[in-house]
């Protein structure tokens, strides 16, 4: 068979990797660097029978998604970062109810209005935190426009295996350049459907925080009636204020996603085996990263990357296996010193450098270059 | 389209009760008057959908055996819209109160409004914020007292269903949880509507508003919707210091040749399946 293959836009490969994944629902709100997300959906999802709203603000984008998730649908919305900081309430309630659903943040520089068209990576730690409150969340920082769209794919099987808010993020890099992407046939590709439970409505409860595993989430309208709210809830639904019922539901929304890691977890080690230094870099920053490693080679010094594609829940096991052999890591990142706080926290015995710039540039080759012979000689 | 006869029970989960209202709160006189109309209309369980926001009223999903959603503070439209899109067939309630409603909310209202989306919002309109302990809402009179307008508040109020109207709902109408009878009919009328509807129902809330009000039992706000509410007919006939501290009561506003939202939305999608 042939290979379907484009030149398309990283924010395009996300579209396209939702249609493929079964998207049912876009909601969103226009805002720069992400809209082409909104735009190309605009087409597509009505053209399937699907539904594609623009809100009236981000965060009902984010109540509609929502809501028909809930009814069953799989759901998407794109953002960058003020829109992204809006969402955070009902990203909260997504986790609280355990709703799937995807939420693209195409990064741009901030805080605040920031840099529109610009590229950062200000935004990986508020994937994490940005809604108040203990929970997990998955994040996901593709690399390159082709693995944009797969990456799109498994941010949907994830949030419907896991029911979880699933966060891509990209940036404007990646969202903005054209690159070859080899479009999958959905046969090709694994694609988790919304499945109702397996028990009768009368013995469905839409939580379990013991068994370990996680309780299909029943759509809406198909006589499973059940209860939906943000306050603290048993496994019933029911809003509850009890001691163990409280406890058993924080552990949950967080075991679900840690205890599941293996699954979940997704990285790229490129040429760590015989590596003095270790960059640790994502996204868009991660390309650079490669050119200087070669440069660097030419130059005889030898490096490595590790490079997180799932950066939350964060490799911890992978940084702190790679610390004990490679005792100098250089985390590139644009911006100001993020997950350099979680490779600090995760390696033993290595000593972390950072190369943080946050100018509105792309982190070059050169830059890295240079900060690695810097730690080189150090 | 009556199956059955009616039976609260039926519609109520008793394991969820007591309700967390206080004794002589208005909100239950409307959660029983909605039960009553959602029964007259003849909808199943499984296909009534209600959302809520955040507050007293907010907390009715809780005690109906629907698919119910208790969602975040103002946003309870925003969900109902996605379920109402997603799902057509289902009959999608809101419940909000004037703070959910009309202040965090009034954005996604003015634009529910604005689409005419086949669904109804009903407005439990305390003129406070109950359940935070009393603080001043946007429907709040002017001149009365709140937590937060210890001397009296300066912010003129909206008109929840000339706010409706304006934005574009196409079914407006206002009752008093004192009017229960009357309130039953509007319900059924609203639900029956397609488009969105928007019934504004004056509640009392004696315990945050009424007492720092000079209306501190319930018998007392009750009056106040007996004696404050005039039904709009008669309303015509009168001055603006006669309607002065009145408010109308009856179907203020409907349209029945607008189109509505999720309907446009799937006839464009039967268009370009066609073409």
């Amino acid at each position: 068979m042939s290979k379907n293959i484009k030149l398309m836009q990283g924010n395009e490969a996300v579209a396209e990797g939702a249609v493929i994944a079964g998207c049912d629902f876009f909601a969103g709100y226009p805002i720069t660097p992400s809209s082409e997300v909104a735009e190309i959906l605009s087409s597509k999802l009505p053209k399937i029978g699907k539904v594609f709203l623009q809100m009236e603000d981000e965060i009902a984008a984010m109540g509609a998604i929502l809501g028909a998730a809930l009814g069953g649908a799989k759901t998407i919305t794109a953002t960058s970062g003020p829109g992204m900081s809006l969402k955070q309430e009902n990203i909260g309630y997504a986790s609280m109810c355990e709703i799937p659903c995807v939420i693209v943040n195409v990064m741009r520089g901030g805080p605040s209005t920031g840099l529109p068209t610009l590229p950062a990576q200000g935004d990986v730690m508020q994937a994490k935190w940005g809604t108040h409150g203990d929970h997990a969340v998955i994040a996901i920082t593709p690399s390159s426009v082709n693995e944009s769209l797969y990456e799109t794919i498994r941010a949907f099987n994830l949030a419907i295996k896991y029911r979880t808010p699933v966060v891509i993020l990209t940036d404007e890099i990646i969202g903005h350049m054209r690159e070859k992407v080899v479009i999958p046939d959905k046969s090709e590709v694994e694609v988790i459907d919304v499945k109702l439970p397996d028990v009768p409505p009368e013995k469905y409860n839409p939580y379990n925080y013991t068994s370990g595993k996680v309780t299909p989430l029943a759509p809406m309208g198909e006589g499973y009636r059940y209860h939906v709210t943000g306050l603290i809830h048993g496994e019933t639904g029911f809003p509850s204020q009890k001691t163990d019922i409280i406890q058993n539901a924080q552990n949950w929304l967080i075991d679900k996603i840690y205890k599941n890691i293996k699954d979940i977890e997704k990285f790229e080690e490129f040429q760590t085996d015989d590596a003095d230094i270790l960059i640790v870099a994502y996204g868009s920053t991660s390309r650079s990263a490669r050119q200087a490693i070669s440069m660097a080679r030419a130059a005889g010094i030898k490096v490595g990357m590790f490079r997180p594609i799932t950066i939350w829940p964060f490799p911890d096991e992978q940084i702190s296996n790679l610390s004990k052999k490679i005792k100098k890591i250089l985390v590139v990142e644009m911006n100001m010193g993020q997950v350099i706080l979680e490779v600090q926290r995760t390696a033993c015995g290595s000593k972390v450098y950072g190369l943080h710039i946050v100018n509105g540039e792309p982190i070059t080759p050169d830059n890295i270059l240079a900060k690695i012979k810097e730690v080189s000689e150090n | 389209m009556i199956k059955t006869k009616f039976n609260y029970d039926y519609y109520l989960r008793k394991n969820t009760l007591p309700h967390i209202w206080c004794p002589g709160c208005g909100d239950g006189i409307i959660l029983k008057a909605l039960l009553r109309a959602i029964h007259k209309c003849g909808y199943s369980k499984d296909e009534v959908v209600i959302t809520s926001g955040i507050g007293c009223a907010s907390r009715l999903p809780g005690y109906v055996d629907f698919n119910t959603i208790h969602t975040t503070h103002g946003r309870a439209l925003t969900f109902a819209i996605g379920m109402k899109m997603y799902k057509p067939k289902l009959k999608v309630i809101t419940i909000s109160g004037d703070g959910d409603a009309l202040a965090i909310g009034g954005n996604h209202f003015i634009h529910a409004a604005r689409r005419n989306i086949d669904m109804t919002l009903i407005v439990f309109n305390n003129y406070t914020y109950g359940m935070t302990g009393g603080q001043y809402s946007p429907t709040q009179p002017l001149d009365s007292f709140a937590t937060t307008t210890p001397f009296g508040s300066i912010e003129p109020p909206f008109d929840v269903c000339n706010l409706a109207q304006a934005a574009g709902a196409t079914w407006v109408g206002r009752s008093t949880s004192y009017h229960a009878v009357q309130l039953e009919k509007f319900m059924v009328d609203a639900l029956n509507h397609t488009g969105f509807s928007v019934l504004d129902v004056i509640t009392n809330c004696h315990i945050s508003y009424g007492r720092r009000n000079k209306m501190k039992s319930p018998v007392e706000m009750i009056k106040y919707q007996k004696e404050k509410a005039v039904p709009a007919r008669s309303a015509e006939n009168m001055s603006p210091e006669e309607l002065a501290g009145r408010f109308k009561t009856g179907i203020l506003f409907e349209a029945k040749d607008r189109p509505e939202f999720c309907g446009e939305y799937h006839k464009k999608l039967e268009l370009l399946k066609t073409k």
